[in-house]
This record gives C-alpha cells, structure tokens and sequence, in this order.
C-alpha cells in the first residue's frame, strides 16, 4: 500500500536517518521500539498533516493512531475518506 | 575567585619546571586577570592566576604561613571567613593579610584534612605542606570550583582547567570515548573521568593527599536526605528556612568589590535578588538574558520581579538571538572542555559578558533551589510514575500525567494514553535505584545512533550505568523515598557535571565573573535535604517550603507561575547565520577523520535540522551534542597551538610575580 509505503520513507528518512537496518515490520510499536519519543511524535503528525492535508484533532492524538506503520495508515485512509466524504 | 596550577614530583627536579608552570597559569589568564603568582622549590610548583575580590592590596598568592612551611593556591571564596580568623586569632595564630586565604592556611595547620568540616565556601584550593611533604588538593561540597589532575611519569600536574594541563605538551589531548558515551547518556562525565583521556576530575566533596609520591582520595561531605525522627510544625521549618537564606545571601554578598544578581523571572533567582533587597545594604545591581524567541522567553516575569524591587534603573538585560548563540559557541565548547548536548551554556556566556562590561565582577544567583528544594519536572515525574504503579488499574491516576509540561504549546502527553506509555517507568535496564532519571538517560542515550561504527565497536560491553553506580551508596539509596532519592541523584549528577561547570563556573570565568549561589551553602543544603519531604515537594506542588517562606516577599506573579525550564534555541541557533564553522564541521571530510560518527546519517541529520521543521528533542540533543564533540575536538587536537599562543601573547612571563621561599 502507498501510504504505508511512504509513512515508512518519512520514519527512515527522519527517525532512522537513512539507516534501515530492517527492524522497523509495520506492526512495530515506534514508541515501544524507542524510534519516536514524544516530540518526535509531534514529527508525524505534521508530516501527515502536510503530506496528506487533514488535520489532526487533539482527541485524535493517541497511540490507537499513531503508533505503529499499521496503525498510521489506517488512521490517514479514515481520515481521507472523511474529507471526501 | 581566581585560577590555579601547580606540579607535584616527589623525586625532585622542579625548579626547572618554572617555565611550564608559567605557561599553565597564563592560560588561565581569563580566571584571574588581575595578577598572577609562583611558588616553586624542589618538589612542588604552585601557581596562581588573580581576581582581587578580597582585600585587593593584601592576598596575593600563593601565600605562606607564617615561617613559609606551608602554601596555598587557593580559587574561590571562603565566606565565614572573619568568623573563622576570630577563632583561630584566639588561638594564637598571627595573621599578615585580610584574606580569606589566610584562614584556611591557618585552619589548616590547626585541624589537617578536617578543616574543610568549618569552610563555608566554594572553593577548590591546593596545600604544600613544606615540613610534612603532604601536598593537599579538597574541592568544595557542591562542586562549584573546578580540580583537574593528570599524571606524567612521577609528576602529578594539576590547575582549574584541563587547558592548563595541556600546556605539557606529553600529556595528549585525545578525547575519551568513554567520556563522550557517558555525555551523551546523563549530560556529563563521571568524576573522575573527563572528556579526555589522561585527564581527570577530583570530585566534588572530596580531597586529595598526595605524600611519599602515593596519592590518596577521600570524600569528606555527601548529601544527606535522612528523615527527621519527628517532624516539626511547618511554620518553624519555613522561618528557619528563610533565616538561614537570609544569611547565607549576607554571608555571599561579603566583597571589596560591588555585586551584582542575576533576574531569570523564576521563584529562585528572585528569591536571592529579594532577600538582597529586604536583608541587607548592599545597592541591588540586576542582569538578565532574554531570548528573541517566545518560547524560551521569561523577559516579562524578569520586568515584574525588576519593578517589585524597585530596580528598573539599574536592571540590564541582553537580547539573545539564535545568530548569537551560534556565534558564540566554539568560545563556550573551548571554556565548557566537553561535549555538551544543550545549547543553554551560551546564552549564560554572553550574559557574564554583559556583567562583566557593566564593571561587575560577582554575581549572586539562584542555582542550586531546584535540586535541594526540588523543584524540577523530573521530580514530578518520578513521583507520579511511582503513584501510578501503586494501582495499575485505576482509570485516573494516569489522567494525572497530563498535568506535566503545560508549558509545551502542543504535547501528546495531553493524551493520557500516550502519557501513561511515556512515563511507564521505561528504565532500559536501569536498576531501580535510578528510575527517576532513567527516562532521561534512556532519551539522551538514543542520540548515541549517530556514533560512527568504529565507535560502537570500542564500546562494546562498557556498562555506563554500571560506572556511575560503583561511586553511589545504594544501601543509603535504596533507603531513601523516591523523591530523596531522585533529588540526590540529581545533585550528584547534573548538578556539579553539568549545571555548576559548563553552564556555572566555565562560561561565567570565561568572562571573569565569579557566580555565588546562596542556595548551595551547605548549611541551607544540610537543612533542605533533612526536611520532610512533603515540605520540599507537596503533592505536585515544587519547592513549597521556599514559596511559603517568600509569601509577601514575592508577587504572587512569580510565585503562582508555571515553572518554566531554562531552556536555549538548540538547533536553529547553528542554521540561522552566525554559524558557518558548522558547515565545514559536519559535511567536510574532517567529520569522518575525527571517527567518532557516522557521516551518512549526521548529513541526513543535518539536512532535517536545516529545513528548520518542528524537531524533537532527540534530533536536537543529537546535533548539539555532535557540533559540540567536534568543536572540542578540533579545538584541543590540531587547533590547541594556535590557540595557546594567542592566550599567551595578552600576559608575559615577566608579568608573573615569584614567591620569596626565605
């Protein structure tokens, strides 16, 4: 899938500095796995705010959302879906 | 305040080490421009670099006793001073000077080693006994003066600074990976490695003896945090607390020269500018730095506090911009002699400048209230986890978390979910002696991806925690309640590593201003760490205690106020002009030479840092702390000579006065 895809470019460009040593699966917790702390968070959410132009509610920042390649994913198609909607 | 260098060779042969113990002294030149001195026979040589603060006319160093058996290079103020001359004149001692100096020089003959039981004071000081062919090196409690020490075949060689020592071309000027492994985990080295090799630190607290060429390092003062056996009434602790600030500010203030404070706009610093102001005649002469970024910005609580003591007029301030504090920061990585991973010593460097210009050469400040009042986040934290962990299950105690950083425009840990995952207690194998400070560790510890792989391979299997924790007392440790314990970490720790050197006493002397810290008189410390600890931190609410006693001192503005961290634009302040050393440090072919990273992932680093998004704490910790380690690097290997001789062209060898031995 291409957001996946490109979520995993964003987190290896910027988390990984270029760096991929293959341990970063899409199901990986990136808070357990020590790649994103908290402002590194802050990170994503404005990498998915721009790339993807939605907006993320406060109420929305949680790990449910943001915390794996997965999870991210799915919260951007749910998110692109409601725009079009 | 003043510098200080000597040599020590139990087979002799100094006399001939004049020359290298001159030019060890001169480059200290920015510690005591006023003068410098020399004492040197057949085993010692001690040297003595100036700042006349205490009788101007009379104590000049170094000094002997009175039938010069014994001397002293002595940095530092010794504040009880005229108490301990009265003492000692009742005794029988004869004294020649108004020093400070002269005291311990007499206490020392009275009492040996357990003199520094009676200093009041900052210090770091060296004593030749002549007679006893003892030398003795102490530094004070806290760790406000500085002590550095190398060995060179049978000599010892020591001074304020490492610059000094690396004035004998033998000793190298290598840095030590283990250092910077320990730098990029808890901010500092562990006494007594430094950030180099051969080079090491006489901890705070402690002394040295050095006789028969067999050297001997003992600790004589530890912060103590053992409850009282029966708690007193509040109100006695808080009148207590507030005399014993109320001298420890009048005993400080003791100088034949003006003082001036430093106004952050937080509890601390106003504290000390008020007890100034209401306690004593010494004319209130203010300074602050504030910063052209808001989020970093205090400048409108430092103009209330400014206003409520009525010193407008003779407050100064200094706009601190990202160009400045890029401009700035080699000078401070040549006078901080190690990495750093914030940017936060600069602003402070530019500050004592704006001192120093004003014709002020002493400073009182507020450093010291957050660790033995506890005032800090980290505190918090380590309390809560701990709250939190008592019932796992309960909904809303980690709702609590969310109370954290409200001075953060926009934190995830407003979600409590994110909070709770945050401040789980990620120890990363940390024992739970150190769990209040293992976020931190473990945070700092992830910029340690960008060392180059020849540097992982020379780490491999070293344990820095296991180093830290072979000099802790974990029996007392594991005593204490969390927040003692976290409060003892901290002012073994950040405290003298970190907060009282690279960001105290190096970018203040950089400037030759002395800082003096009402808060670290260890009486206010021995008394602050016995309270209850409820009186420190009640519930979340940091350092009750001294808001308590300040009521009516203080506006309510500065004692209701969020703390805010002092803090200093990280990365920006190398990508915003002013910096153009960082081009040449982290794209040129001289990172990959210096070997301690990986050039690869330090450009995609530098490449994120320069488009100037929203960065994390991390990237910025990292780019600090790998323009920092470069700077040193380059600064004490290839560019020492030059530097050197620039240092030693503004004094001459002429302009050294030698100590009558007879």
């Amino acid at each position: 899938m291409q957001i996946s895809a490109d979520i995993r470019d964003f987190l290896v460009e910027n988390f990984l500095y270029g760096r991929d040593d293959g341990a970063l699966r899409d199901d990986v917790s990136l808070l357990e796995s020590g790649l994103v702390d908290s402002t590194g968070v802050l990170e994503l959410v404005s990498f998915v705010e721009e790339k993807y132009g939605i907006t993320v509610k406060d109420s929305e920042l949680v790990p449910d959302n943001f915390d794996s390649i997965d999870k991210l994913a799915g919260f951007i198609l749910k998110k692109t879906r409601e725009a079009a909607a | 305040m003043c510098g200080i260098a000597g040599i020590y060779n139990d087979r002799g042969g100094l006399e001939s080490s004049r020359e290298l113990l001159g030019g060890m002294i001169r480059m200290l030149r920015h510690r005591g421009p006023d003068g410098f001195g020399l004492y040197a026979d057949e085993k010692v040589g001690l040297a003595h670099a100036r700042l006349s603060i205490i009788d101007l006319s009379g104590g000049s160093q170094p000094m002997p006793n009175e039938d010069k058996k014994v001397w002293i290079t002595f940095n530092g103020e010794i504040f009880n001073y005229i108490e301990l001359r009265r003492d000692l004149e009742g005794r029988g001692h004869v004294f020649r000077t108004r020093s400070d100096t002269e005291v311990i020089i007499h206490l020392y003959e009275e009492r040996g080693p357990a003199c520094l039981d009676f200093l009041n004071g900052q210090f770091a000081f060296a004593i030749w006994d002549r007679g006893a062919g003892t030398l003795f090196m102490a530094r004070d409690r806290a760790g406000i003066r500085p002590l550095f020490y190398a060995m060179r075949g049978d000599a010892l060689l020591f001074a304020s600074e490492i610059k000094s020592i690396f004035m004998d071309s033998r000793i190298k000027r290598e840095i030590d990976p283990l250092g910077l492994d320990q730098i990029f985990t808890f901010w500092m080295t562990i006494p007594p490695r430094t950030a180099f090799k051969d080079v090491f630190e006489l901890p705070a607290g402690h002394y040295m003896v050095v006789q028969n060429g067999r050297m001997r390092i003992k600790k004589y003062w530890d912060p103590d945090f053992t409850p009282p056996e029966k708690a007193r009434p509040e109100a006695e602790y808080a009148e207590e607390l507030k005399s014993l600030l109320i001298d420890a500010t009048r005993l400080q203030l003791r100088a034949d020269v003006p003082v001036g404070a430093y106004l952050s706009g937080g509890i601390d610093s106003s504290a000390v500018a008020a007890l100034i102001k209401n306690h004593t005649d010494t004319p209130l002469r203010t300074f602050s730095v504030s910063f052209e970024d808001a989020v970093f910005d205090e400048g409108r609580y430092q103009r209330i506090m400014a206003e409520r003591l009525g010193a407008t007029a003779s407050h100064s301030s200094v706009m601190c911009g990202c160009a400045d504090i890029g401009r700035v920061f080699p000078d401070v990585i040549w006078h901080t002699e190690k990495p750093v991973v914030r940017t936060a010593p600069a602003p402070l460097y530019i500050l004592s400048k704006l001192v120093r210009d004003s014709g002020y050469k002493v400073i009182l400040t507020g450093e010291g209230a957050d660790e033995v009042l506890a005032g800090y986040d980290i505190f918090k934290e380590a309390k809560l986890r701990e709250f939190i962990k008592k019932e796992p299950s309960s909904r809303f105690r980690p709702l609590l978390l969310k109370r954290l950083y409200p001075y953060l425009a926009r934190s995830p840990v407003r979600s409590a979910r994110y909070a709770e995952i945050f401040f789980a207690g990620e120890t990363g194998g940390c024992p739970a002696a150190y769990a209040s400070h293992a976020p931190r560790w473990t945070t700092t510890s992830r910029i340690k991806v960008f060392f180059s792989d020849a540097m992982k391979e020379e780490l491999k299997g070293y344990e820095n925690i296991a180093e830290l924790a072979s000099g802790l007392p974990e029996e007392k440790l594991s005593a204490y309640d969390t927040l003692s314990r976290a409060q003892y970490l901290e002012m073994k720790t950040l405290l003298p590593g970190y907060l009282l050197s690279s960001q105290g006493d190096r970018v203040a002397m950089a400037n030759s201003v002395e800082g003096r810290f009402p808060f670290l008189d260890h009486r206010v410390m021995e008394f602050s760490c016995r309270l209850p600890a409820s009186l420190r931190m009640n519930v979340l609410n940091e350092k009750y205690l001294l808001k308590q006693c300040m009521k009516g001192l203080l506006p309510a503005h500065i004692l209701e106020r969020t703390k805010q961290p002092y803090m200093a634009p990280d990365s920006a302040s190398f990508f915003s002009g002013g910096a153009d050393y960082v081009q040449d440090l982290l794209y040129g072919k001289r990172l990959a030479e210096a070997g301690f990273f990986n050039p690869a992932m330090v450009s995609k680093l530098a490449a994120k840092c320069r488009q100037n998004r929203m960065l994390g704490f991390k990237d910025n910790m990292a780019i600090v702390g790998i323009v920092s380690t470069l700077l040193l690097h380059e600064l004490y290997t290839d560019g020492f000579a030059s530097r050197a001789s620039e240092i030693l062209k503004l004094s001459t060898t002429g302009g050294i006065a030698y100590a009558d031995q007879r």
